[in-house]
């Protein structure tokens, strides 16, 4: 009678123990089956896999092609303006998509806003244009003259004809 | 709807005037024309908002809120823009960088600065002081082949965006303590519950993000060397407008939870402790430095720790107080700075000792300086003595006489660095040859020095502006005219 009850005691404190488990537990849990299955599976593949290293296995590209000197090259620093460009529109893109949601909530005020808000941003890249950054040709140093007299135009600060071949970038 | 963008105006106008500064310079690239757009634009945002002073509202969807105080920082930061681009001409020149861009990012950082005070919801908040902080780095670094100028932008970049994501974590985590992001939302939502460790976690964070703006004690080791290398112009324009920007943002958020806060003795405490260490330890690094620039630089750490008094006070005199401070500080300062700027130029007349004998050849100059220098200092008759004395004032009221009573000292230490320049312009026999200023902006800095001097005699008028503009930054959820 005893031990029967003594058994029981101990089923119940250990029901309750699982019941005790908090959200954080059941994380852990799943943390600690995670870091198991994947350790469980390289240690098996490491013992019954076979074991046959050659060089072509180190190379970069398995299927051949041969990589010429470093990747630590310099390129062209006109890629950095091309992607600050980007990213304008980049971004005008995700503004534009929560402003698609409440259009219609909104009314004919929403639209006259983003068409404000899209030409603010043309401006930009037009801006970048006219000082000559889209240009993929090198332009000279741009060093502005400076004007002798207020209001007077200075010295043309782009050169439209190429001074020199383009490099290939 | 139309209430909104009339309460809004002076905002809308600036943005709507920088686009088109930019529209000007990308069809004539012409620097001294959009020079003249610019000053004309400050013009006639500062205009707008004395003639849009008594209009008060919160505007689009509670974003915005506009009132006597937005409309007092406006001008100040209108009159912070156009005498900092009225000055910098001659600089710019002379280092031979006069780009048209430098006053379109100028004329941007004034529009993150009106956002900033405007702001009601805290992601109009972070939106404004990004505006301001980005075009600020710019500025920084405007002289590119300047190894000096590149240094004092990548420290200021670096520290700013720093600071920027400390302020962003403290408004996510104020936002996962109460769940709302509007600042009188907020207010209410604490009143009802209780404010959490979590929520005090993120005010103590927001407010770092602002102390590290108006350069405060543990977070002012930028400012010199950003000073030191920036075109003078621009470390005149973020000493005053860009600090003045910070503390209507401060604040506004400090008077949102002002029940909150007078309750609390820890925050008053902890302030307080700010303030001091600020005073005394701007004040003690100034003394021992004969560069002007790096002076002038621990000086306005100086000077935000005499303004931290007033938010240390936590009454509305103290608030107003820090308002006219503001004001006052924008004209010495940038006249300060826009002087050593004058005579700075190629020569590298930067020390202090390189002034000497100046008022024998440009007593006009000479003269303007002194009173910059007398006021920056708090002599009495000029306006920085109405500033500290408010300020001060305020905090004895509210029983931080101890703090007041160091603030004194602190500004009697001062006084020492302050004088010395007066006394090299005026008691030493000038070596070398005679400095080169053109006259026209002598004349210039004289007028800025009369205005400080009327700041000085006749403060009332001004005052009693202060007073009414805080008014409306006190009530929380009022709407309407």
């Amino acid at each position: 009678m005893i031990y029967i009850n003594g058994l029981n005691i101990e089923t119940k404190t250990t029901s309750r123990m699982d019941a005790q488990l908090t959200e954080f537990g059941k994380v852990f849990l799943f943390l600690l089956v995670g870091v198991v299955f994947v350790a469980a599976g390289f240690i098996t593949s490491s013992l019954i896999r076979p074991h046959r290293p050659y060089d072509e296995k180190l190379s970069t590209y398995e299927c051949g092609e041969e990589p010429k000197g470093t990747a630590w090259v310099q390129f062209n620093i006109r890629f950095y303006v091309i992607a600050l460009i980007f990213i304008i529109f980049d971004v005008e893109l995700l503004f534009l998509f929560p402003w698609a949601t409440v259009f219609k909530k909104i009314g004919p005020v929403a639209l006259i806003e983003a068409v404000v808000f899209i030409s603010i941003l043309a401006i930009g890249l037009a801006y970048a244009w006219a000082k000559g950054d889209l240009n993929w040709v090198v332009p000279q140093p741009n060093r502005p003259k400076l004007p002798e007299k207020k209001f007077d135009k200075p010295a043309k600060k782009k050169v439209a004809e190429p001074a020199e071949p383009a490099p290939t970038a | 709807m139309p209430n909104d963008y009339l309460l809004s105006l002076p905002i809308l106008a600036a943005a709507g005037w920088s686009v088109l500064l930019i529209i000007l310079e990308a069809m004539l690239s012409r620097a001294a024309l959009t020079r003249v757009f610019a000053m004309l634009g400050f013009a006639l945002v500062g205009g707008l908002s004395v003639i849009g002073f008594p209009l008060q509202g919160l505007a689009f969807s509670e974003m915005l809120r506009i009132g006597g105080f937005q409309h007092f920082a406006n001008i100040i930061f209108c009159l912070s823009g156009l005498l900092v681009v009225a000055l910098s001409e001659k600089y710019l020149d002379d280092e031979n960088v006069h780009y048209g861009e430098y006053y379109i990012v100028a004329f941007i950082s004034v529009v993150g600065m009106m956002l900033l005070a405007a702001a009601a919801n805290m992601a109009i908040l972070f939106i404004g002081l990004e505006m301001m902080s980005i075009a600020l780095y710019v500025l920084a670094g405007l002289m590119r082949r300047d190894v000096r100028s590149n240094e004092a932008a990548m420290k200021y970049f670096l520290l700013g965006a720093f600071a920027s994501g400390l302020l962003l974590y403290g408004i996510s985590l104020i936002y996962g303590a109460t769940g709302e992001l509007a600042l009188h939302k907020i207010a209410i939502a604490i009143q009802t519950g209780s404010a959490s460790m979590l929520f005090w976690i993120g005010f103590g964070l927001l407010i770092t993000g602002f102390l590290f703006k108006i350069s405060a004690v543990p977070f002012h080791q930028w400012t010199p060397d950003v000073y030191d290398g920036s075109p003078t112009p621009a470390a005149a324009f973020m000493s005053t407008g860009a600090k003045a920007a910070a503390f209507s943002a401060l604040i506004v958020v400090v008077t949102n939870f002002s029940t909150l806060l007078q309750n609390s003795p820890t925050w008053s405490l902890v302030i307080s402790s700010i303030a001091l260490a600020t005073m005394v330890v701007g004040n003690i690094a100034a003394l021992a430095q004969e560069n002007l620039k790096r002076m002038l630089a621990y000086s306005s750490v100086a000077h935000a720790g005499y303004m931290l008094v007033g938010i240390a006070a936590a009454t509305p005199d103290g608030y107003s107080g820090i308002m006219f401070y503001t004001l006052v500080y924008t004209l010495m300062n940038i006249g300060a700075f826009g002087v050593v700027a004058l005579l700075e130029s190629k020569e590298n007349l930067l020390l202090a000792s390189d002034y000497a004998g100046l008022f024998k050849h440009r007593p006009m100059l000479a003269g303007a300086m002194a009173v910059f220098m007398l006021s920056l200092a708090g002599v009495p008759p000029l306006g920085g003595f109405i500033g500290k004395y408010k300020v001060f004032a305020a905090a004895v009221d509210a029983k931080l006489t101890w703090l007041a009573l160091a603030g004194v000292l602190a500004s009697a230490v001062s006084a020492y660095y302050y004088l010395r320049v007066v006394y090299f312009m005026f008691m030493r026999d000038p070596v070398g040859e005679a400095i080169s200023a053109p006259a026209t902006s002598s004349l210039a800095f004289a007028l800025i020095a009369v205005a400080v001097v009327l700041l000085g005699v006749f403060p009332t008028e001004i005052l009693r502006i202060t007073d009414a503009a805080l008014k409306f930054a006190q009530l929380p959820t009022q709407t309407g005219f």
